[in-house]
């Protein structure tokens, strides 16, 4: 679109960047530039992300067959242990807040960098240490207890990796605190003049939202593995009955910090996704404060509807009534987001860009995530879905067709923020494509396989399930395809990819009034803001103009 | 049926099943209804307003009616979803009054079954059709999950604590019985078969089970075995309390609290006898724990469930020299532990006592100190009636 109209007014780079301001090693690892840190966590999320991959290729690989041919029983618990470990703590928890938001706050709200630029930079080799905690774990052989981590089994009848996957996942923790903290602080106090908190972006908003959890719920991960390690470690008994220990309490304390923490990964996706609808449907959103506050009342109910996990794990029944209550409704703010989403077409002038795609994706792939967390809301059926295919397919609608497939739209939407230069289009929309299609031939299947009751983490599995096993492994395949391509054409272009200008999409927003990379201290000027965050009603007039 | 090698739906085999699946296809129905409406009007707006055909935007800031309509509709929706899910789950969690005992035990990576008859089974599960089963479970080592998809039931099985689901098979056939609880290496290899068979059959299956003894004839062995009766003689001055009728009771402790006695509250007292202390009783009972395994912690609650006053009075019958038998005075200061005056007129009622009593010459004489204990069970299982005995006297 208005790319072609915008290269023929032969762009140039700009000369003072934060990617050009100083150079070598050290200006990068000592660097206490957001965006800079953002880029560090983009290159080691997805190496993540890559490996996390791996383990997910070869877990749907051995599924291909009833027998469990292809590897041994415990190999096969290492690799979904190690792909839900690795996406979850190494890219899902982290991604959108620490790439994207690390790289926008700041820029959004009109700051030269976050409140805390150390803490920032902590962060990151946090995460690192971390990290490397968990791989070393995998390298010496590897976990299989399970993402989840369930007591008595990983204190004490397994002999793998525990402890160091617990400390790696206990050090990163402490990144996803930092990261939070940074954030809160700066949206309270680095705002620019005339940037209320009613013309932040949407994005702003449901990452503040996010780091509201990250700092009160990721302290309580911290403390379930620190008892794990005590009782693993030290015989102390904490979850094991042996010891006189209680194993519904780990999974108390383990749901406390992981249900909210599927909110830190898809809330900032919901905030990619408010920014792009209007940007293409050259639109303001349609219910600002309802999309606002929705995100908080998610941080909030969010805190309130754990044991939802554990409708049959041995808790009252009247204490499964309440979550079951509290679980529908924390449902409908996602309801009013995707409406107000979809309205937000109503009336637009839609074009059909790479992050548009990608968007649109997300609300159809998010309205299914959603819908299906009402089988599992619900506690008579419940009973028998959970634990199944069923639960694995509902929250890779979230997490893949909503999470990952709003931080595709977001780097694609950002990249010529980031680097200066677009991205490919035609392969772009292509791989978009791609993605969807290959998401729900993955996917789709295992809701049918959990509603038959084939159990998660099965090794091998009765005959009767290998039609549709084998459509999930097909479409594995394809979604590999589409998740591939964009790390190759994404590098091809920042080389060869076509210089973009500041304002490629003609959004608002006050990263699009700075260059296209920024500078190291972002504006120029400070700016100052006067009107809300969505006015497409100026730019609109702009579009009269060159069209 | 389905073709057999691309089933879409999962056979449906009990009472529950196809509650389950009414309350599932409401939800699927909204799931594809606004599945489609969201693509519906995205296709539509995305069509109608593309840029080619609709190059000026209209703007519009939002609309306070439809955001109360589209909040309101939603939680109406979910708040009937909602309180379907929660009668059904209510069902669930309560079986019929009705229904027998199947005991279960998992453990890395198999399934014991213990029927009340003494019958045991490996991974595999027999059941009567049409009778309403409720199965005890629990794990001796991590938590496992007893699955039944076929019976849409479910249950995690926990070490250390008893838990309970329920199911009425209502046709014959042998459904999957999974582990769907990750447990360790074999956890996939932690399945089994369920039977389901006419009550014919299940008789006839029962029989030829080959079974050593009922579950309270060898709970029984195992009470005197641990000493147990030393302190439990069922005498009014005697150290530990009564246990007759104590099960389904709801029994006063010293800290005027009071708790149902059920089979967890038995297991407690046995591991964990100071956690609640009997009213008007020293806390002088000792641990157990450790010496029991989970099958012999089956056997002694079926025992203690047995003794009930029928029970009592088939006692009476036989031991005429012993005192009253029923001491519940102390208990009864506290709270009203069972019908008053049940225990004022022993009167032999022989007609009263199970078909299975024909056993009891078989159980030889009382050991001394436990006088008060029954010689014959009256049968947790009324609907076992013919196997447990016979299959004892083999
Ligand atoms: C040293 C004496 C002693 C021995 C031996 C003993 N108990 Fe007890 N038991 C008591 C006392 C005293 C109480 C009441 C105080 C309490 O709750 O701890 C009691 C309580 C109980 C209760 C709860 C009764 C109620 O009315 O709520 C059960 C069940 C029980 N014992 C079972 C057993 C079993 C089974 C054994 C053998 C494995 C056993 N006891 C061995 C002394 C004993
Ligand atoms: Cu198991
Ligand atoms: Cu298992």
């Amino acid at each position: 679109m208005s790319t072609a109209t915008q290269t023929s007014l032969a762009l140039e780079m700009p000369s003072d960047t934060y990617l050009n301001s100083s150079y070598g090693v050290k200006s990068w690892f000592l660097t206490g530039d957001h965006k800079r840190i953002a880029v560090m966590y983009i290159v080691s999320i997805s190496l993540m992300f890559l490996l996390g991959g791996v383990f997910a290729t070869l877990v749907r690989l051995e599924l291909l067959t009833p027998a469990g041919d292809l590897f041994q029983s415990d190999t096969y618990n290492k690799l979904f242990t190690m792909h839900g470990v690795v996406m979850i703590f190494g890219f899902l928890v982290p991604s959108i807040p620490v790439t994207i938001g690390n790289f926008l706050i700041p820029i959004m709200v009109g700051a030269r960098d976050l409140a805390f630029p150390k803490i920032n930079l902590a962060s990151w080799y946090i995460y690192i240490i971390g990290m490397i905690f968990m791989l070393a774990a995998i390298i010496s052989g590897g976990v299989d207890t399970g993402w989840t981590f369930y007591t008595p089994l990983s204190t004490q009848y397994l002999t793998t990796h525990v402890m160091f996957t617990a400390i790696g996942i206990l050090i990163a923790g402490f990144s996803s605190i930092f990261t939070g903290l940074n954030f809160i602080v700066t949206v309270h106090r680095m705002r620019a003049p005339g940037m209320t908190w009613f013309r932040l972006p949407l994005f702003v908003w449901s990452n503040y939202a996010a780091s509201i959890i990250m700092v009160l719920g990721t302290p309580v991960l911290a403390i379930t593995l620190i008892l794990v390690a005590l009782e693993r470690g030290l015989h102390i008994g904490i979850f094991n009955p042996a010891l006189g220990g209680d194993p519904v309490l780990f999974q108390h304390m383990f749901w406390f910090y992981s249900h909210p923490a599927v909110y830190i990964m898809i809330l900032p996706g919901f905030g990619v996704i408010s920014e792009i609808i209007p940007c293409f449907a050259r639109k303001r959103i349609f219910g600002y404060s309802a999309i606002a506050f929705s995100s908080i009342a998610i941080a909030v109910f969010g805190f309130l509807v754990w044991a939802h996990h554990m409708f049959i794990a041995g808790i009252s029944t009247y204490s499964a009534l309440i979550f079951s209550f509290v679980t529908f409704l924390v449902a409908i703010p996602s309801a009013i987001k995707v409406f107000n989403w979809t309205a937000t077409l109503y009336k637009g002038s839609i074009h059909f860009d790479t992050p548009m795609l990608y968007a649109l994706a997300f609300i159809g792939l998010f309205t299914i995530g959603g819908l299906t967390g009402l089988f599992l809301g619900a506690i008579g059926v419940d009973m028998h879905v959970t634990a199944t295919y069923f639960v694995v397919a509902h929250f890779h609608y979230v997490m893949v067709g909503g999470m990952l497939v709003a931080y595709l739209a977001g780097m694609h939407f950002w990249w010529p923020k980031m680097t200066g230069r677009m991205y490919p289009e035609a392969p772009a929309k292509l791989s978009a494509l791609i993605v969807f299609i290959g998401f729900n031939l993955t996917f789709f299947p295992q809701f049918i396989l959990g509603y038959m009751g084939m159990p998660r983490r099965y090794h091998s599995y009765p005959p009767e399930f290998q039609v549709l096993n084998v459509l999930s492994t097909a479409g594995a395949s394809v979604l590999a395809v589409g998740l591939l391509m964009p790390m190759f054409y994404m590098l091809w272009s920042l080389k060869y990819g076509e210089i973009a200008g500041n304002n490629p999409y003609r959004a608002t927003g006050l990263e699009w009034q700075t260059t296209s990379p920024p500078p190291t201290h972002n504006f120029h000027e400070t700016p100052i803001v006067t009107q809300e965050a969505y006015d497409y009603e100026s730019q609109t007039e702009e579009v009269e103009v060159v069209g | 049926m389905l073709p057999q090698y691309f089933p879409l739906f999962p056979e449906s085999a009990s009472t529950m099943s196809t509650r389950v699946d009414a309350l599932y296809f409401f939800i699927l129905g909204i799931t594809i209804f606004f599945t489609m409406l969201v693509a519906l009007l995205i296709l539509v707006f995305a069509t109608k307003y593309r840029k080619e055909k609709h190059p000026v935007p209209v703007q519009i800031h939002g609309s306070i009616p439809l955001e109360i309509f589209w909040t309101l509709v939603p939680l109406g929706i979910a708040m009937v979803i909602f309180a379907w899910g929660a009668v059904l789950f209510f069902q669930e969690m309560h079986p019929p009054k009705s229904a027998m005992d199947i005991y279960g035990v998992g453990k890395q990576w198999m399934w014991k079954f213990q029927h009340p008859g003494g019958q045991r089974e490996i991974n595999n599960l027999h059941v009567p059709v049409g009778k309403a089963v409720r199965m005890t479970l629990i794990s001796q080592d991590v938590l496992h999950s007893f699955y039944v998809p076929a019976f849409r039931a479910q249950m995690d099985v926990i070490p250390g604590r008893y838990t309970t689901v329920w199911f009425e098979a209502t046709k014959p056939g042998t459904y999957h019985l999974f582990c769907n609880q990750y447990c360790g290496t074999k956890h996939s290899g932690m399945v089994g078969e369920v039977t389901a068979m006419s009550p014919d059959d299940y008789q006839e299956w029962l029989r030829g089970a080959g079974a050593f003894g009922s579950l309270a004839t060898e709970g029984q062995k195992v009470f005197a075995s641990m000493g147990c009766p030393t302190c439990h003689t069922g005498a009014d001055n005697a150290r530990g309390p009564n246990l007759y009728n104590l099960y389904g009771r709801m029994v006063r402790t010293e800290d005027n609290r009071t708790a149902l006695a059920d089979e967890g509250y038995i297991r407690e007292s046995i591991l964990n006898p100071s956690a609640k202390i009997v009213y008007g009783y020293q806390n002088i009972m000792p641990t157990f724990q450790g010496q029991l395994n989970e099958d012999e912690m089956i056997q002694i609650i079926e025992y203690v469930k047995s003794l009930t006053y029928n029970g009592q009075l088939l006692q009476l019958q036989t031991n005429t020299q012993q005192e009253p038998p029923v001491n519940l005075n102390k208990i009864q200061q506290g709270i009203d532990v069972t019908k008053p005056g049940t225990n004022q007129n022993p009167v032999p009622r022989t007609s009263a006592v199970p078909v299975q009593e024909e056993a009891v010459p078989a159980t030889p004489s009382t050991p001394p100190g436990k006088q008060n204990a029954p010689k014959q069970p009256r049968g947790a299982a009324p609907q076992a009636k013919p196997n447990g005995s016979q299959v004892e006297q083999r």
